[in-house]
């Protein structure tokens, strides 16, 4: 009798826990719906006024100018898809180099150290990147090249660059720790040197991992703010040259919701939502690479 | 056979050549970044910057209450971010199937947050608790903001440390009696409490060093806050505002950049000492 009462008060504790518990998984998921739905709420007045055909073919973005104004975002997709660009060129050829000397050639110590380093650094505020990138990396820019102001989209690639170099690097390393060391073992059974089985062998089966560090990366420069809004200089304009300032979504939102009005605010809303999708497109592609991966080991 | 053995030796000399000089130049690049920051931010560096009044829209004084702020706004975030991200992993480790339609719903949902930009969950936090909830730049939007935004990873690596505890403790525990409930809270919990732990002092990094996310939520007042309903400026939010929109705040900016950098420095390399410690203590157990 007592142990049967046990039971099912046992049991409704149990659905209370769970139910309370429930509750706070469905708020974490339903988060990102009521972040989106936020976002279209906050966008919902432009593209009521059916100023959403203006934002992708205007050529200027000056929404405040009473003479003539111009919606385009177009200018500074371009410059976000340029400084990314230019950031992931420069940091995956270093980051996925230091990754094979840290796999095949360095030693046990320098390996630890190097790794430890580049875990440390992965927690840099892009604060403290921008602000160093303002007071280092523009100054050096202008000495280089004397007419051009420095803060540019050089200056933005450099910075958001070495930000992406930790997680590129470590990625790239895990991928390629993770191929099989029988396939390594094989390959050098066969007679292939070192040099042979990093290239024939241990790249190329790494480079599901690599290509996954890589997205990752990209999705976190094109959402980066701080780190850009700093060095870019900040003029909507399609650059001409690597020493021209730029001005990425991010830094648009940042610098203009301070002190815009109505119909301007909802227009940026816009903006953050284009930002949205493109990060999702970035994470969708990794998720599905990782699903895709998971069934292929599952298959074989 | 022995061109291609030349070859090999010739990629092997290339790889090694090429890969040492990429770690070197990647040392050097971030040995210059942290020299420049000590640099530049450590001849002002003192008790009385610390705790000083911010003055002259911060370009003398101090960041003490921009401290106390900061610890606010990270309290406002770890009282929200701590129950529901632990709550959602328990959950969903140990109260659905996993790979349920729900299951994969809240688990997609969540990491589809963590590919969010912070600049985006500032617009959100502005929007929904700023004007909706009607909090105002206050200290508790800021911290609700971070807590939207650290949710994905304290739920993972608490996934992680409740998937990696041994598989016979959940059997063992209910054949003892103990209802699912008890076992949950009394073993599974102070287990994976570790790795709980490393994931918290992480989520406390990322909330430190964040800064778009509150710019538009916590506000830029420098005094001291009395108040969670109170404005309050973080100490990101410092260096960003001088370094853009005050003339000659560069000192300044660097020596809060210093003390940022220092204390996110202390904070992850406490959180990897602690994993590798448990680590190890686990690994002597077994």
């Amino acid at each position: 009798m007592t142990s049967s009462r046990n039971t099912s008060l046992s049991r409704s504790v149990d659905r209370v826990a769970g139910g309370i518990l429930g509750l706070l998984a469905l708020v974490s998921g339903g988060m990102v719906l009521l972040i989106v739905w936020h976002l279209f709420a906050g966008a919902w007045p432009a593209i009521e006024a059916g100023r959403l055909g203006a934002f992708f073919t205007d050529a200027k973005w000056q929404p405040g100018s009473r003479r003539d104004p111009q919606f385009g975002v177009v200018t500074m997709l371009v410059g976000s898809f340029l400084v990314t660009l230019l950031a992931v060129a420069m940091a995956l050829p270093l980051g996925v180099a230091t990754a094979v000397f840290h796999r095949f050639y360095a030693p046990a110590a320098i390996e630890r150290w190097n790794r430890r380093m580049m875990e440390l650094l992965i927690g840099v505020p892009a604060v403290v990147f921008g602000f160093w990138g303002l007071m280092v990396v523009v100054p050096a820019i202008v000495r280089f090249a004397p007419d051009t102001p420095g803060q540019s989209l050089l200056a933005g690639g450099i910075v958001l660059g070495l930000m992406i170099l930790p997680l590129i690097a470590l990625t790239s390393q895990a991928a390629l720790q993770a191929v099989p060391t029988a396939q390594l073992r094989a390959a050098a059974a066969l007679g292939l040197g070192r040099g042979r089985t990093i290239w024939s062998v241990a790249l190329p089966a790494a480079r599901g991992g690599i290509g996954t560090g890589v997205l990752l990366a990209l999705a976190r420069a094109v959402g980066e703010t701080m780190a850009v809004v700093l060095v870019c200089g900040n003029i909507p304009q399609i650059p001409g040259s690597l020493f021209d300032p730029i001005r990425p979504i991010t830094s648009t939102i940042a610098l203009e919701m301070g002190y815009a009005g109505a119909s301007h605010k909802a227009l940026l809303f816009c903006a953050a939502l284009v930002l949205v999708l493109l990060t999702a497109v970035f994470v969708a592609s990794f998720s599905f690479r990782k699903n895709e991966a998971d069934s292929g080991t599952g298959g074989a | 056979m022995p061109r291609d053995r030349s070859t090999s030796t010739w990629l092997d000399r290339g790889f090694g050549l090429i890969g040492a000089l990429a770690a070197v130049i990647s040392l050097l690049l971030f040995v210059w970044l942290i020299r420049d920051l000590v640099r530049l931010g450590l001849p002002r560096l003192s008790w009385g910057f610390l705790t000083g009044e911010v003055e002259d829209a911060g370009r003398s004084g101090g960041i003490g209450p921009l401290l106390v702020s900061t610890l606010w706004i990270l309290a406002c975030c770890l009282a929200v971010v701590i129950p529901l991200g632990i709550g959602c992993a328990l959950w969903l480790s140990e109260f659905v199937r996993r790979g349920s339609p729900v299951a994969r719903l809240v688990t997609g949902g969540v990491d589809l947050l963590s590919s969010i930009p912070s600049i985006v969950f500032g617009l959100f936090g502005m929007v929904f608790f700023a004007q909706t909830l009607k909090m105002g730049f206050s200290i508790l939007s800021g911290g609700l903001t971070l807590a939207c935004m650290i949710l994905p990873l304290l739920v993972r690596t608490t996934l992680t440390a409740l998937e990696s505890l041994p598989a016979d403790l959940r059997p063992a525990s209910a054949a003892l009696g103990l209802t699912k409930t008890t076992t949950t809270v009394k073993i599974l919990l102070p287990a994976a409490l570790p790795g709980i732990v490393v994931g918290i002092t992480l989520g406390i990094g990322r909330a430190l060093s964040e800064t778009a996310a509150l710019l538009f939520t916590s506000g830029y007042s420098t005094r001291l806050p009395e108040s969670v309903s109170d404005s309050g400026r973080a100490l990101s939010v410092h260096i960003y505002d001088l370094a853009l929109n005050v003339a000659n705040g560069g000192p300044m900016a660097s020596s809060s950049a210093l003390v940022l950098l220092v204390l996110i420095f202390v904070l992850n390399s406490a959180a990897v000492a602690l994993s590798e410690h448990w680590l190890r203590r686990r690994h002597s157990f077994s």
